[in-house]
């Protein structure tokens, strides 16, 4: 007999008074995704982003996944949408626009990877489901093992940080490396020789044309004959 | 930018409260949601909305942008040598019960778990902040009407 057998429980999904929020919220979701692709002001779309986000982090909640939506509320709608606005503002305020032939391809790729979405979604077991694959296998392990094995009330913190140890050590290392990145690109200022140096403004040419000539002005006037010799 | 006055006091307010709850989400993650990850992020953001409201050159004084690095490094190292200091104990790598091996509720699961996510906190906070300094020290302040 296999573990799935043994645990399979009889479970019909039925409509909780909380589906219209959910609903509601996808809509808003929806609405906001489409505000994005309409709009060409990049303020606009950093701002929707964070809406986009901040919504999300209430859908999560309905989903009674707390710690996923504090990390959406603070990494998606606080710190994105802030690195955005400072990419932003050193860039372009506009979205440059886009011929329409150019437009087909993309739209194309959008079309076909979202009707494979919806298409992979049927399969997808209906929430709350005491059979899916998450809530069977590891994860009614933890839930047994955890109260005696770790006793840290949170068991999110208890899989992240202790049964999960290694992958929670590679996350950090990652998020090291983005801003090890970031310095590297944008922050260190430039090497030369081993030194470092702040950059100068690339002479222009007329400032350099106007050295020449005071050189060699100058050097005229310390060396008469040498002067004369080359004319 | 000096016309920001009801955005400065708000910020003045807040800037306190925000890296309390940091610290509460920081060292609370045992017990509720929350963990290094976010208390790492909110405490970084209380520095964001410095910045935001008062300059980046005024939050620079603040942190400086040259111990950054070091607190992303720290951060790291902190959590692999807590891993390192239970393999030097005689256990395996990040087997957190030999911290404390004669408790009887877990002392040592709780020991852990605090060092690594102290680790994970640092080095977030650290690097959402250089990534932002980084960002933002690249050019002069926008101007008002910029948006």
């Amino acid at each position: 007999m296999s573990p799935v057998d043994a645990t399979t429980v009889a479970y019909e999904a039925h409509v909780s008074p909380t589906f219209l929020l959910d609903l509601s919220l996808l809509a808003m979701l929806v609405a906001c995704a489409f505000a994005m692709v309409t709009q060409r002001r990049l303020f606009a779309v950093a701002m929707l982003s964070g809406v986009y986000s901040f919504v999300s982090a209430l859908f999560f909640v309905l989903m009674d996944a707390v710690d996923v939506a504090f990390t959406e509320a603070a990494v998606g709608a606080g710190v994105s949408t802030v690195l955005v606005l400072s990419g932003m503002a050193l860039a372009s305020r506009r979205e440059a626009p886009v011929s329409k032939q150019r437009k087909i391809l993309p739209l194309l790729v959008v079309a076909i990877v979202g009707a494979a979405l919806i298409y992979a979604s049927f399969d997808l077991p209906a929430l709350g489901d005491p059979n899916s694959p998450a809530n069977s296998y590891v994860g009614t392990a933890y839930i047994d093992v955890s109260p005696t094995d770790i006793t840290v009330p949170n068991i999110v913190t208890g899989v992240l940080a202790s049964y999960r140890g290694y992958d929670t050590m590679g996350e950090v290392l990652v998020v090291f490396t983005a801003g090890l990145a970031c310095l590297m690109l944008l922050g260190a200022g430039s090497i030369r020789g081993g030194r470092r140096v702040s950059d100068q403004a690339p002479p222009t040419p007329l400032i350099e044309a106007q050295q020449t000539f005071e050189q060699e002005m100058k050097a005229r006037a310390d060396h008469p004959e040498a002067g004369e010799e080359r004319t | 930018m000096m016309g920001h006055v009801i955005l400065r006091v708000t910020i003045k307010l807040l800037f306190a409260p925000i890296i309390l709850f940091a610290l509460y989400v920081q060292f609370h993650g045992d017990y509720g949601p929350g963990g290094g990850f976010q208390a790492g992020v909110v405490l970084a953001v209380a520095f964001v909305l410095h910045a935001l409201g008062f300059g980046i050159e005024a939050t620079k004084k603040v942190i400086s942008p040259n111990i950054l690095p070091w607190g992303m490094a720290l951060g790291v190292l902190f959590y692999a040598g807590t891993g390192v200091l239970t393999l030097l104990l005689g256990a395996n790598f990040l087997e957190y019960d030999i911290l404390a091996p004669d408790s009887h509720h877990n002392a040592g699961q709780h020991m852990g778990i605090l060092f690594v996510e102290f680790g994970v906190g640092l080095a977030v906070a650290s690097t959402m902040l250089q990534i932002f300094y980084v960002f933002t020290g690249r050019d002069p302040e926008p101007a008002d009407d910029a948006w």
